[in-house]
């Protein structure tokens, strides 16, 4: 299976630089990206989706050279995108979501997103815009999930949603991790990171600060003041 | 009475004629968001293809046929060579389409000279149906077209609201970076709506070429009457589009009819009063 490597990776917004030569490589365990509110982490995301052009650096993913690519080769290649703040499509009921994606030869069908969310199965025919925010979250990961990705890339989602729907989404997630899905997860949320990933990244200020095992972390209270500043 | 019928009849079908012509432009000006300004230069450029071709083969449907896929190719090469790299910055797109406008417009000129033109319609379809009750009879042509308008409405209304490649139409309207980043060619997709939409202009042109004359400054009439459905029945909606040209097409005939003299203002006084009550349009979503 491919790596997601990232070397050296710089990139921002006009002359403003955000991300100050990024490193990083996922394999087969799931890695969270963790930091405080705007150090970069969506910035990051974007990068390895070609939504942001980087401006020093290169990503790799197998032998597939990211960088430079359009987002279509990007998803192409088998990264799938769950974006902050999910993104769903406001025209489209929630089973259009998931039938423009729908191709003969996928391993994943609309059927099979369905059994994983069975949610989503009772609000097929209504609009992306008149989903719960938790629903709206299963429709943007089953979404990703038609694209067939090998690397499942999801910025910050449980953001916004209630414990009880965080703790839901956490358990059908490590379902597919331990089906294989590789992930590289991006939260703020240490406890639903640690459901499924045992490596946690730091990023601080555009630069990776520290990698820590998610039980160190969670057992440390100075650490997590360190690192995420909370406490 | 026989007027007031007359009148209405001329009305719905201009409206068919209308509808066709909007259609093309709602899907570019609508769904992408650009400001084609030379809509109104293709409806033309179409009609004089049209008579051309109809003109030397002796047929119709060739000219209609040759007409709407000429312009399906010319309208997609300025749209690939000339809009897509400036597709959101829309004061750009709107002086390059209206340059593209003013060159068609000279060009068709220094060619078709300042006659007017009209293609003959064809003969299956050119005789009269007489009017129940009237003792008069109306051309079966105008009643052809409106036939024709009224399917092509819900053949469109069926791709962009049913079938898998209008969902991801609609899906790229609302997010295109989002479906880019499903893997999915947003570009190809712009690409045949930008064909789709010059194809239905170019129809169009034919069609409109033969129900009324077409010549020098027929680019500019045609492009305000499609913006002016389009602005009415609100941008981007197939059923905005058959109501808007309604609305055009009949009030537009009743002013000319009856008030020649202020036909112009009338139909403006009209879009002006539904803007101040729905900015929007009829059926426009608010943004
Ligand atoms: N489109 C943009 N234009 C200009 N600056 C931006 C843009 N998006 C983000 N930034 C800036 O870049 C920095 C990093 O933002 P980014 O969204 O990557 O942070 P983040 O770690 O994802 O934060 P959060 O946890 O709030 O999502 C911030 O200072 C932010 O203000
Ligand atoms: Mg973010």
């Amino acid at each position: 299976m491919s790596d997601l490597i990232i070397s050296g990776v710089e990139a921002g917004y006009g002359h403003v630089r955000v991300l100050h030569g990024i490193n990083l490589k996922v394999s087969d365990k799931p890695v969270a990206l963790m930091g405080r509110n705007g150090m970069g982490k969506t910035t990051l995301a974007q990068a390895i989706m070609g939504i942001n052009a980087t401006t020093a650096g290169t990503i790799t993913y197998g032998d597939v050279t990211l960088t430079g690519l359009t987002p279509t080769k990007i998803a192409q290649a088998g990264i799938g995108y769950v974006p902050q703040g999910r993104r769903v499509f406001p025209s489209l009921t929630v089973d259009e979501h998931l039938r423009i994606l729908e191709k003969r030869t996928s391993k994943w069908t609309a059927k099979k997103v369905y059994e994983l969310f069975p949610r989503l199965a009772e609000r097929k025919k209504n609009g992306g815009a008149m989903l719960s925010g938790g629903e709206q979250q299963m429709l943007a990961i089953g979404r990703a999930l038609m694209t067939d990705p090998t690397l499942l890339l999801m910025d910050e989602p449980s953001e916004g949603l209630a414990p009880a729907i965080v703790e839901h989404l956490g358990n059908s997630l490590r379902d597919l991790v331990a089906q294989g899905q590789r992930v590289l997860l991006i939260e703020q949320n240490l406890k639903f990171a640690s459901t499924l990933c045992d490596e946690i990244v730091i990023l601080s200020n555009g630069e990776i600060q520290a990698t820590v095992s998610s039980k160190e972390l969670r057992a440390s209270a100075e650490l997590q003041n360190k690192y995420l500043g909370v406490a | 009475m026989t007027q007031f019928i007359f009148t209405f009849l001329n009305g719905l079908t201009l409206a068919g004629l209308y509808f066709l012509v909007a259609s093309g432009l709602t899907l570019i000006f609508g769904l992408m968001r650009v400001i084609n300004l030379a809509h109104g230069a293709f409806y033309l450029l179409a009609g004089y293809v049209s008579w051309t071709i109809a003109d030397k083969t002796d047929n119709w449907f060739y000219g209609a046929v040759a007409g709407a896929l000429t312009l399906g190719v010319f309208g997609t090469l300025v749209y690939v060579l000339l809009l897509r790299k400036f597709q959101y910055e829309e004061l750009r797109v709107a002086l390059i389409t209206l340059g593209v406008s003013l060159v068609l417009a000279q060009a068709m000129l220094a060619i078709f000279g300042g006659d007017y033109y009209q293609t003959n319609s064809p003969e299956s379809v050119s005789f009269s149906v007489p009017i129940p009750g009237l003792g008069l009879s109306y051309p079966f042509f105008r009643i052809f077209v409106l036939i024709l308008a009224i399917i092509v409405a819900v053949g469109l209304w069926v791709f962009i609201s049913k079938t898998r490649y209008g969902a991801i139409i609609r899906a790229g309207v609302d997010d295109t970076t989002m479906v880019s980043a499903l893997g999915i060619n947003v570009q190809a997709v712009f690409i045949w709506i930008f064909f789709l939409g010059s194809v239905l202009v170019g129809f169009a042109g034919s069609v409109g070429g033969t129900t009324n004359s077409f010549g020098m400054g027929t680019d500019g009439d045609y492009l305000l009457f499609s913006l002016q459905v389009v602005i009415i029945g609100g941008l981007g909606s197939i059923g905005g589009v058959a109501i808007g040209s309604f609305l055009v097409g009949v009030i537009g005939q009743f002013a000319t009819g009856y008030y020649p003299t202020f036909a112009g203002i009338i139909t403006f006084a009209m879009l002006i009063l539904i803007l101040a009550f729905r900015p929007q349009g009829i059926l426009g979503k608010k943004q």
